[in-house]
C-alpha cells in the first residue's frame, strides 16, 4: 500500500478516535484508559509478522519476547477491563 | 488446497483486518454507557481474535514454535495478574500493561531495523522514518510506565525526583534520539547508532516522569497510553499493516483526549505538569499553625447523619485502601431506610484515576445513579445537610489548585481521616480548620463501621 493511502488512514482513524471518546461519561474513565490500553497491544502482530523471516538467535529472541509482551497487554488489558465493568451491571 | 489457498490470500487477510478495527471502534463505542461498556469489550476482544488469527494466516509467518512459547509465556504473566490485581492497585496495573504495549514496539522495530540490515540496506524511507519514531515512543512509553508503575506501587518515592536542570537534560536526550535518527534516515547503516536511539530514549522515559508528582500520575499514565498507541500506529506503517495503523491511531487520538479531560479537570495545564513538582509538599503547612481542628465521635456523626434530609459522601483514595466501600455502602442502606437521600459526590480523579471511584464503588453494589460528578453535585452542596468525606484529602482541599468538590458550601462537613498528614499532594488542607468541619481520626473502615453501628441503635 502507498504511503498516502495509509496516512489517508492515519488521520481518518485520528477523527474516529476523537469522535468516539469525547462522549464517554467520567463514570467510565479508567475502564476507558484500561481498554483502549488493551487495543493498542495489537502490537503483538508485529511480532508475529517477524518472527517468520527473523534469522539468528537475537532476531528471534527479541521477537518471543514482543509477542510475550504484546500477549500481556491484550490479555491483561481484555481481562482487566472485564474485571472492572462487570461491577456496573444493573441491579433491581 | 483451494481453501489453503483461499485463506491465505492477501485479500482476505487484510479483509479480515477491517472486521478487527470496525470491532474495535464499536467497542469504544459502546464504552459510552455503563450498560453497554461491558460487550463493547468482548467486542473489543473479539476482534483482537481476528487480528491474530488472520496474522497467523500470513504465509510468512511460520516459526509456530517460537510464536505458541511467546503467546504462552505472555498469558501466563497476563492472566494470573489481571485476575489478581485488587481494584485499588488497578492504576498500576494499566501503567504496567502499558508499558509491555510500548517495550513491544520498541523490540519490533529494532528487530525490523535488524532484519533490514541483513537484508544488506537501509529500509527505505518511507517505512525507515515510523520506525525510528515507533522505537523512539516506544521505548520511552515503556520506561516512563515502569517509573509510573514504581510510583504508585510506592516502590519510588512519590515525590518528585529532580536534577538541576532537568529541562535542559531532557531536551539534549530527545536531541540525542533526533540527530542519530535523522543520521540513520539520510543514509547511514548503524544498528549501534539505533540502539544508542532506543537507550537514549529509554533515559529520556525514566527522566520524563521521575520530577512528576504522584498527585499528576494519571495525566501521565494516560499520556504514556496515548504514546504507546502512537508507537504502535508508526509501527503499522513501518510493517504496512492497517490494523496496525487504525487501532494504534484510534489509541492515541482518545488517550490524547482523555490526557487533556484530565488535566483539565484538576485545572493543570500539561506543561505545568511536565515542568514537574506538584505533589512535593513542603509548600504549605506554615500557615496552619496555631490554629486547631474540631475533632468528634462517631455517637456524635451517627446522630447528624440520621436526623439529615440530605447527605452527600464523597469517597477518596483512602476509603479505597481501607477497603471501607462495602461498609459505606452498609450505612447509605441504613440511611436510606430512614429517609434519608444519599447521594456519592465523585470528584474526576478522586481515587489516583478518573472513574477509580467509581469502580470502587460499583464493586460494593452502589447504583451507578448514586454516583454524582463534581460539576454536578456541587451546586446541591449548599442544600446538603452533611458531607461525609470518607479518605479524600485533596479533591475537597481549596488549596490543592483545582477544581474541587465544594462541601465547604453544606451544612457541615465531617472528615473521616487516619492522621493529620498532608494528602498525596502534600498540600495542607484549611478546610479542616473551618468552624462547621469536625473530624472522626482512625481507619475509615472501623470509623463507618462505629458508625453505623451508632445510627442502628437510634
Amino acid at each position: 500500500m502507498d504511503l498516502l493511502t495509509e496516512l489517508t488512514i492515519l488521520v481518518l482513524a485520528a477523527f474516529v478516535g476523537f469522535e468516539v471518546i469525547s462522549k464517554v461519561p467520567n463514570t467510565l474513565h479508567t475502564p476507558l484508559m484500561s481498554a483502549t490500553n488493551a487495543i493498542h497491544g495489537i502490537v503483538l502482530l508485529g511480532g508475529l509478522y517477524l518472527i517468520g523471516p527473523a534469522e539468528g538467535f537475537l532476531n528471534e529472541l527479541l521477537c518471543v519476547i514482543a509477542i510475550a509482551f504484546g500477549t500481556i497487554n491484550v490479555v491483561g488489558g481484555f481481562l482487566v477491563t472485564d474485571r472492572m465493568l462487570e461491577m456496573f451491571k444493573r441491579r433491581d | 488446497m483451494y481453501i489453503a489457498t483461499f485463506l491465505q490470500d492477501p485479500d482476505f487477510i487484510r479483509s479480515l483486518y477491517i472486521v478487527a478495527f470496525a470491532l474495535f471502534i464499536i467497542d469504544l463505542r459502546l464504552m459510552n454507557h455503563p450498560r453497554t461498556a461491558r460487550r463493547g469489550n468482548v467486542i473489543g476482544a473479539i476482534g483482537m481474535g481476528i487480528a491474530v488469527v488472520a496474522t497467523l494466516l500470513i504465509e510468512s509467518v511460520t516459526d509456530y514454535g517460537l510464536i505458541v512459547l511467546g503467546i504462552a509465556i505472555g498469558t501466563a504473566v497476563g492472566i494470573p495478574a489481571a485476575r489478581s490485581v485488587k481494584m485499588t492497585a488497578m492504576p498500576q496495573m494499566v501503567a504496567l500493561f502499558n508499558g509491555v504495549g510500548g517495550g513491544a514496539v520498541a523490540l519490533i522495530s529494532f528487530v525490523e531495523y535488524r532484519e533490514a540490515l541483513a537484508i544488506g540496506a537501509n529500509p527505505e524511507l518511507e517505512a525507515l522514518i515510523p520506525m525510528l519514531l515507533a522505537a523512539i515512543i516506544g521505548s520511552v512509553s515503556f520506561w516512563g510506565s515502569n517509573i509510573a508503575f514504581g510510583k504508585l506501587q510506592e516502590v519510588l518515592p512519590g515525590r518528585p525526583i529532580q536534577l538541576p536542570g532537568q529541562v535542559f537534560i531532557n531536551i539534549g536526550l530527545l536531541l540525542v534520539c533526533v540527530v542519530c535518527a535523522t543520521v540513520i534516515a539520510s543514509g547511514t547503516e548503524s544498528e549501534g547508532l539505533f540502539l544508542l536511539i532506543l537507550i537514549a530514549a529509554a533515559v529520556l522515559g525514566n527522566m520524563f516522569v521521575l520530577p512528576i508528582g504522584g498527585a499528576d500520575m494519571p495525566v501521565v499514565i494516560s499520556l504514556l497510553n496515548a504514546f504507546t498507541g502512537l508507537s504502535a500506529a508508526a509501527a503499522g506503517l513501518a510493517l504496512d499493516n492497517v490494523a496496525l495503523i487504525v487501532a494504534g491511531m484510534l489509541v492515541g487520538a482518545s488517550g490524547s483526549i482523555l490526557t487533556l479531560l484530565m488535566a483539565e479537570a484538576m485545572n493543570r495545564s500539561l506543561a505545568n505538569i511536565f515542568k514537574g513538582g506538584f505533589g512535593g509538599g513542603g509548600t504549605a503547612a506554615a500557615d496552619s499553625e496555631g490554629k486547631s481542628v474540631r475533632s468528634t465521635d462517631p455517637a456524635d456523626v451517627a446522630i447528624q447523619l440520621a436526623y439529615a434530609s440530605r447527605v452527600a459522601v464523597v469517597p477518596g483514595y483512602g476509603l479505597a485502601v481501607a477497603q471501607a466501600q462495602h461498609t459505606v455502602r452498609d450505612l447509605a442502606k441504613e440511611l436510606e431506610k430512614r429517609g434519608v437521600e444519599v447521594n456519592y459526590a465523585i470528584h474526576p480523579v478522586a481515587g489516583r484515576m478518573p472513574g477509580h471511584m467509581n469502580v470502587l464503588l460499583a464493586e460494593a453494589d452502589v447504583p451507578y445513579e448514586k454516583l454524582r460528578e463534581m460539576d454536578d453535585i456541587n451546586p446541591e452542596l449548599a442544600q446538603t445537610d452533611v458531607s461525609l468525606v470518607i479518605g479524600a484529602n485533596d479533591t475537597v482541599n481549596p488549596e490543592a489548585g483545582m477544581p474541587i468538590i465544594e462541601v465547604g458550601s453544606s451544612g457541615s462537613v465531617i472528615i473521616l481521616k487516619r492522621s493529620m498528614n498532608t494528602g498525596f499532594a502534600g498540600i495542607d488542607n484549611p478546610l479542616f480548620y473551618e468552624e462547621n468541619t469536625a473530624l472522626l481520626f482512625g481507619d475509615a473502615k472501623e470509623s463507618v463501621q462505629k458508625v453505623l453501628k451508632e445510627v442502628e441503635a437510634l
